[in-house]
């Protein structure tokens, strides 16, 4: 187990192509798990092979429990790896290929036999041991590229989108085991997706990545709630924030939010006036979730009346799409709520919850909240 | 391509369809007949019948002075083709995993250089071929032909295995260096076995072009050192004396007998070749 | 259990690692820098020479060259050449599309028959064209099995014919090659999309139609690497020539590369040889640079 720290690091495929990746800055400690997600291109599977040593950096470094080992090849670094397409060696027995790297570095064969039983019977292959690649399930792969990573005990496992190759339900399945896994096993890990729920559900760390450069590194919960700039806020979190485009006005010492449904105006009290803010166009942000049926009608504080135009049951949740601002809204409601085209409902945003974003750069605005924050008149609905 | 719903009916259409492929199988089994037919004639025989005649005796005269006379190029000929085969091959195999694994800069324009390389007239270099053979003392001998298949096999080859070991996914390799396998372990162990495929097609393809050269061997190659295919030539094409076309063509059945049983046990891997060897790029 | 101690320098060995696939690949690079492009770049300078039985390294300019243009043997050749090759690649072409298209018509046994269009590519330009030289025999070849079989007063003698040597040299190098073409072609159609077919029956076309206007065009790429292959044979012809002809008669079906091989080695000129032998490597490049041109650009457009 180790700590792995990232400090300025830099790849550039030569001269005349963007840098794949500008200044990479993070550190985990023993045993955390990290998640490296971004949309495609976005260099983190640069990132990994660096971190693995497959490819080199050309500027920064990479310490390993303090160790600078950014020149040092794979096999001196002690790390192990899952990947996406499992990667397994097609010729030999899958009891071969988990043995292959212990027998690469000389190890005794009764250890080797050792080794291949514990992690047989810690992901319950043992029946598949005689068995090559080819007879092997995706599911079974899967588990038969993790055995060979843990027959190594590395100081570090890194996994390449190990799941994406998976059917939807397997998918679920297997987040769970590498979950427990890593419970159990309390493993240094660095784990790259492109699937958001892998990125909220798995990880102590969570590095979001966009053209080679990390937008934020946080917990989840901190990427959730408290994204630093639109890409993140859009990123992550399904049905997909809602973004509004809208005219900010300060009064009485308050900023205020303009919000136009077609049907009614609110204005939404923001929080504290600061610099700058009036008249000002940003992007409003807030979640489905946190948009709730206000009772009463409409008084012009947090509540809106809309026009439902699109509904779509998904079981768990109604969503509800309506027109603000021009803009489509999505509000995510309790499922038993009746609820058709063309009526009208009443809509409640929380100012407390809602984000601001500058409408070039995407950065995030801030505002001091408002002393003395709105109560909530209606249950707010359990998010996810 | 048509159809899959469609059952092949018994029809007219269909009739002379297979009435033209049927003509076509005549017209490509012809010359062998014929072959065969008149290396089993006597040369009176041949005089007095014609070309798909039945021998009036079949006899094995024409095959045992053909074998008398080209006995030695059939074992000149093995001892080009197997060594210049094998070495070629395993070269290419070495090339081809380079080109394909462990590509560093400089590969890829080398890669189009050996493409290109593989359309070249072999007329632009038998000159310069020639001299450097004679320098190095091979100059007419089996070892000096072996030397030149290899060298213009090169391409070719590595050609075939490159294009192969392209479509092994590079996460492969990946993973065996994470397990701390170098470079050559990751071509014995790895990538070796699973390159039965085209090793098959290589060793066909190189064995039917080496085998079935003239070019070379009728330039780098006299007297005793000669391959079949130069001494048949010779035999035909000698002016003096009575023709003896039994003995011409058991010669001639004598050259092209290994490929043809090659072929005909493992032609499959001889198409792949080709097709290989046709799309390019 | 853990390997080595982590390290702070990278080993030594890893620097042979790194080294490794450039050391593997450079005798290749050697050989095909030296043995192909050297060789070439030698032959093209002593092209420029006054070499004859040995090579000399005296300057002649364009002299050879043009003994080349005012002799009448290297145009014989060329013109040989054009005429063999256009016919020996459109007739291939006709039979291997035909071919294929008939054989896609799921036959029975149609690897059987496969097999046999194709086994003339195994065997060598000489057994073929030794095959040939005896089937067209004048007076004892197929002339005679027509005679026999009824067909009074038939003559072939194109062999000995020096206006009509050269159709000889087409009919075997087809009987040769059309199996592959065909085998190119038959690849080809079986990777057509159904769907297009399909489309066009519902439209009503009948299958010629369908072939003809659909699925032929779709397959242009096969048709040009068809050219290009049957091209490429087309100019190294040398084989054949040996075998069925020797040239002959006199130089009537003499090809550019007997020429070269005939100027060069048994009459000591190898000044002429070479230059010959450069502009059969013109020949070659003006076909494949349009060819890999053409190849780039729709590369790039994809």
């Amino acid at each position: 187990m180790a700590t792995l720290e990232l400090r300025n690091v830099n790849k550039t495929y030569g001269t005349g192509v963007p840098d794949t990746l500008k200044d990479i800055q993070l550190a985990i400690k023993d045993g955390e798990f990290l998640i490296l997600v971004g949309p495609s291109g976005c260099g983190k599977s640069t990132l990994m092979n660096c971190i693995a040593g497959l490819e080199s950096i050309s500027g920064g470094a990479i310490l390993i429990d303090g160790d600078d080992v950014s020149g040092m090849s794979p096999k001196d670094r002690d790390i192990a790896m899952v990947f996406q397409s499992y990667a397994l060696y097609p010729t030999m027995s899958v009891r071969d290929n988990i043995a292959f790297g212990l027998k690469i570095r000389k190890l005794p064969q009764a250890a080797i036999d050792e080794e291949v039983a514990r992690v047989a019977k810690l992901l319950q292959i043992e029946h598949l041991l005689t068995r090559k690649p080819g007879q092997l399930s995706g599911g079974q792969q899967q588990r038969v590229a993790m055995g060979r990573a843990l027959a190594r005990r590395p100081k570090i496992y890194l996994f390449d989108e190990p799941l994406s190759n998976l059917d939807a339900k397997l998918r679920v399945e297997m987040r769970t085991e590498i979950k427990l896994m890593h419970q159990r096993l309390k493993t240094t890990t660095v784990y790259v997706t492109h699937d958001q729920i892998e990125a909220m559900t798995l990880g102590d760390k969570v590095a979001v990545m966009k053209d080679g450069i990390i937008q934020q590194f946080g917990t989840p919960q901190q990427i959730y709630n408290d994204p630093a700039n639109q890409f993140v806020a859009s990123f992550i979190g399904s049905p997909p924030m809602n973004f509004l485009p809208v005219h900010l006005r300060e009064q009485g010492g308050r900023v205020l939010a303009l919000l136009d449904s077609g049907q009614a105006r609110c204005e939404l009290v923001l929080g504290a006036a600061s610099q700058g803010f009036d008249g000002r166009e940003v992007i409003l942000g807030i979640r489905p979730e946190q948009i709730s049926l206000g009772a009463g009608e409409g008084d012009g504080v947090s509540l809106l009346r809309a026009e439902v135009q699109i509904t779509e049951p998904t079981g768990p949740d109604l969503l509800v799409f309506v027109t603000v601002n021009q803009t489509k809204l999505c509000c995510r409601l309790a499922p038993d709520i009746s609820c058709q085209v063309g009526d009208t409902l009443n809509l409640q945003l929380d100012p407390a919850r809602v984000l601001l974003f500058d409408a070039q750069t995407g950065e995030r605005l801030h505002l001091a909240r408002h002393a003395a924050p709105l109560q909530d008149n209606v249950a707010h609905i359990a998010g996810r | 391509m048509t159809s899959r719903l469609d059952k092949p009916a018994i029809s007219l259409s269909r009739l002379a369809i297979h009435a033209v492929l049927l003509f076509a199988v005549l017209l490509y089994l012809v010359p062998l007949v014929v072959m065969l037919l008149t290396s089993f004639k006597t040369p009176e025989d041949i005089g007095s019948g014609n070309l798909l005649s039945w021998p009036a005796v079949v006899t094995s005269i024409g095959w045992a002075k053909a074998w008398a006379t080209v006995s030695g190029y059939f074992w000149n000929s093995i001892m080009i083709t197997v060594p210049a085969v094998l070495i070629s091959t395993a070269l290419g195999a070495l090339n081809g995993y380079v080109l394909a694994m462990w590509r560093f800069r400089g590969s890829q324009v080398f890669f189009g250089l050996l493409l290109f390389g593989c359309f070249l007239p072999f007329q632009t270099v038998l000159l310069p071929a020639s001299f450097t053979l004679g320098k190095l003392g091979l100059a007419n001998t089996t070892a000096g032909l072996v030397l030149v298949h290899v060298v213009y096999g090169l391409a070719f080859t590595t050609l075939f295995f490159r294009n192969y070991y392209v479509t092994i996914p590079d996460a492969l390799v990946k993973a065996a260096r994470l397990d701390g396998a170098g470079f050559f372990t990751i071509f014995g162990r790895i990538i070796l076995p699973m390159s039965t495929p085209i090793i098959m097609v290589c060793l066909i393809w190189q064995f039917t072009q080496i085998w079935n050269d003239f070019l070379f061997g009728v330039v780098f190659s006299s007297g005793d050192s000669q391959p079949i295919t130069v001494a048949l030539n010779n035999l035909v094409n000698t002016s003096t004396g009575a023709k003896e076309y039994n003995v011409d063509m058991a010669a001639a059945m004598i050259a092209g007998l290994p490929t043809l049983l090659v072929y005909v046990v493992a032609g499959k891997y001889f198409v792949r070749g080709l097709s290989a060897g046709a799309v390019k790029g | 259990m853990t390997t080595a101690t982590a390290q702070l320098r990278a080993s030594p060995l890893d620097a042979v690692q790194r080294w490794l696939p450039k050391l593997v690949l450079a005798p290749t690079m050697v050989i095909i820098l030296v043995g192909f492009y050297g060789y070439i770049l030698w032959t093209f300078v002593l092209s420029f020479t006054t070499s004859t039985f040995l090579p000399n390294y005296k300057w002649a300019g364009l002299a050879q060259y043009a003994r080349l243009l005012d002799n009448d043997r290297w145009w014989v050749a060329s013109k040989n050449l054009l005429v063999f090759g256009s016919l020996f690649i459109g007739i291939s072409l006709v039979i291997g599309v035909l071919l294929a298209i008939l054989l896609d018509q799921r036959i029975r046994r149609e690897g059987f028959i496969r097999t046999i269009y194709l086994y003339p590519m195994a065997l060598s330009m000489i057994v073929t064209g030794t095959a040939w030289k005896w089937l067209l025999n004048p007076g004892m070849g197929l002339d005679k099995l027509m005679r026999d079989w009824g067909w009074e007063g038939f003559r072939l003698d194109w062999l000995i014919d020096p206006d009509r040597v050269v159709y000889c040299l087409v009919i075997a190098a087809v009987w040769q090659a059309s199996g592959f073409i065909m085998a190119m072609f038959l690849a080809g159609l079986r990777g057509v999309d159904q769907s297009i077919i399909r489309a066009a029956q519902i439209d009503g076309a009948s299958l010629p139609r369908i072939y003809w206007q659909v699925v032929l065009p779709s397959l242009r790429p096969v048709f040009f690497s068809a050219v290009m292959i049957l091209s490429h044979i087309a100019i190294k012809s040398f084989d054949l020539v040996a075998a069925m002809t020797a040239g002959g008669p006199g130089y009537s079906s003499d090809l550019p590369a007997m020429f070269m091989y005939s100027f060069t080695f048994s009459r000591g000129q190898m000044g002429m040889g070479s230059a010959s032998a450069i502009l059969m490597l013109g020949a070659i490049l003006a076909i494949l640079v349009p060819y890999l041109y053409s190849e780039l650009r729709n590369k790039r457009h994809d």
